[in-house]
């Protein structure tokens, strides 16, 4: 009886959850598309403009085109340096290694804007602030590790005897890895690259710190139209936040088809085990 | 598979020595070398030469500055307890899993990929002076006045809570369902109520990653920005530590003092860190005596 009571509060719960979410992100796309609201439960009539004047105004075309490049360009180095460094964790056993596992580890553990500042400070001190290629190598910070953690577990799962059957056979290193590593991890690399693709989308803090005018992704420019405020309309910066939302949510879906809910938070287990 | 892992520390040769390099170095070079740099700069202040605790003594004596660490304490302690007593009750509850489990974690992830600022858009329209919820509060004749939920603490705690409940419910969950049912079910065929279960077996066995649960969400916590920005009010009530360091990096441009309040603000999520690994400690060995495993 009492275990059913429990049910029934789990499910009121996630109700309640989803009927907040549903209020916070429906009231984004409501007003995006109002021509005035306020103080109504709806408002009186219904535009487009905004979208066509957040594009106009915010420059979109341009940070679009900075997020997506920052996006790739992120995904491929995270994956080219994550690769080789989670095969090497996941099969070999040296002395460094817990000390290596938790020099990867503390990015991810330790909060972006703690070591976001002194990264900024060091980055603009050289230059490299406030350009895309600065934005790129700071949200690579986490990211690497990120990478690594996801992918040792797929190397763990293939077989040492499939490599060394492969070597006995007279595989040179280049083939083992050509035909047996990287179509046995491709479901590990898609599942890297599309966590490190919405984490990098959707990261704020280090891109916040470290890019300039020009250099900003889509979830910063948001940031600083949503404190121009009183300049500009609520209702076109709330345009921006549905495009932003529609394009982290399409990623999202292609995600879930891949990945399961649970590997969308890195796992605390994996670099102690 | 397990060969590897259980024979005794290998040299490294040269292809995992070439294989290690370019990730290694990245995280010395963009991690650990400017975080050593901030403390070097932290102890130079501006005007100044040679090393000195200048800034720190001016972080802890200026009371507008010191006051932010007591904030974020406030911000982080009830929010990292609300959010955690929160993910545990439902983990728990959803340990052997419930119909249509797949679905309502999908849910949960939702928020986490919302990222900050659309959360805290979101938040300030629907929960909002003139949003649908006071609306409808205000309509059904549940209240008089609308609530104030913005602007404020709770404003900060709501969006807090969106994006670290997800989360900390998930690892829970992970950690709760990979206990062995068997050690559960020999309590109850013992004749343990499920009270009793909870307090006695399981709970011992679920510290550890409570207690990492608790480090998580409260480093987090004490990071915040962005939320402190948009839903509190950022240069009083919710001025958290976050924001002095970025106003003395970005506004004032005082790289030094910026990187002082950057240190202090990872020695505080540090001692949190230590407190909860070692009160981890001390319940782990209350609670793994005669377990056994482990």
């Amino acid at each position: 009886m009492r275990g059913r009571l429990w049910g029934l509060a789990v499910y009121m719960f996630v109700l309640g959850f989803i009927l907040n979410l549903l209020g916070i992100v429906s009231h984004v796309v409501v007003s995006s598309f109002a021509k005035r609201w306020f103080g109504t439960p709806f408002p009186r009539a219904l535009t487009t403009e905004w979208y066509t004047y957040a594009w106009r105004e915010f420059g979109l075309a341009q940070v679009l085109g900075v997020t997506v490049f920052v996006a790739l360009t992120v995904v491929f180095l995270a994956l080219l340096m994550g690769f080789p460094a989670a095969y090497i964790l996941a099969r070999r056993n040296f002395r460094w290694k817990p000390v290596l596992l938790l020099l990867y580890f503390l990015p991810l553990l330790i909060p972006q804007m703690t070591y976001g500042i002194p990264l900024a400070t060091t980055m603009f001190r050289y230059g490299i602030g406030g350009t895309v290629a600065g934005v790129i190598l700071a949200v690579m910070v986490p990211m690497v590790p990120l990478a690594i953690f996801i992918l040792i577990p797929f190397f763990e799962q293939i077989s040492l005897n499939l490599e060394w059957g492969a070597a006995m056979m007279g595989a040179s290193r280049y083939q083992v890895f050509r035909r047996i590593l990287l179509p046995l991890t491709l479901p590990g690399l898609l599942t890297a690259g599309i966590l490190v693709l919405v984490n990098t989308v959707s990261n704020f803090d280090l891109t916040f710190l470290v890019s300039g005018a020009g250099s900003q992704t889509l979830v910063v420019a948001l940031f600083y139209n949503v404190f121009a405020g009183g300049v500009r309309p609520v209702y076109s910066v709330d345009a921006m936040a549905v495009m932003y939302m529609t394009m982290v949510m399409g990623l999202l879906i292609i995600a879930l088809r891949f990945v399961r809910p649970t590997q969308m938070v890195f796992r605390l287990d994996q670099p102690s085990r | 598979m397990t060969r590897a892992r259980t024979g005794e520390p290998s040299e490294l040769d040269l292809l995992a020595i070439a294989c290690l390099l370019p990730s290694l170095l990245y995280v010395l070079v963009l991690f650990v070398y400017p975080f050593l740099y901030g403390i070097y700069l932290s102890l130079h202040p501006l005007k100044m030469d040679g090393i000195s605790l200048a800034n720190y003594i001016a972080f802890f004596t200026d009371e507008y500055q010191y006051k932010t660490v007591g904030i974020t304490f406030q911000i982080a302690v009830p929010n990292t307890i609300v959010v955690v007593a929160t993910s545990l009750l439902f983990a728990y509850n959803m340990r052997r899993g419930i119909p249509f489990d797949r679905n309502i974690t999908t849910i949960l992830v939702l928020p986490i990929s919302l990222g900050v600022i659309l959360l805290a858009q979101g938040i300030l329209g629907f929960y909002g002076g003139k949003g649908w919820f006071n609306q409808l509060l205000l309509g059904l004749g549940i209240l008089e006045e609308p609530l104030v939920l913005t602007h404020n603490f709770i404003g900060v705690m709501l969006s807090l809570f969106m994006q670290q409940f997800p989360f900390c419910f998930l690892m829970l969950l992970g950690y709760i369902s990979g206990i062995d049912p068997s050690i559960e079910n020999s309590a109850r065929t013992l004749g343990a109520n499920p009270w009793t279960v909870f307090r006695r077996v399981m709970l011992p066995l679920i510290a550890p990653g409570l207690a990492m649960a608790f480090a998580l969400v409260f480093i987090l916590s004490f990071g915040t920005f962005a939320s402190a920005v948009m839903l509190g009010q950022p240069s009083g009530a919710t001025r958290t530590i976050a924001i002095a360091a970025y106003a003395q990096a970005f506004e004032q441009f005082d790289m030094p003092y910026a990187s002082a309040i950057a240190v202090i603000m990872g020695i505080f999520q540090l001692a949190g860190l230590l407190m909860i690994i070692l009160l981890r400690n001390r319940m782990v060995t209350a609670a793994t005596m005669g377990v056994g495993k482990r």
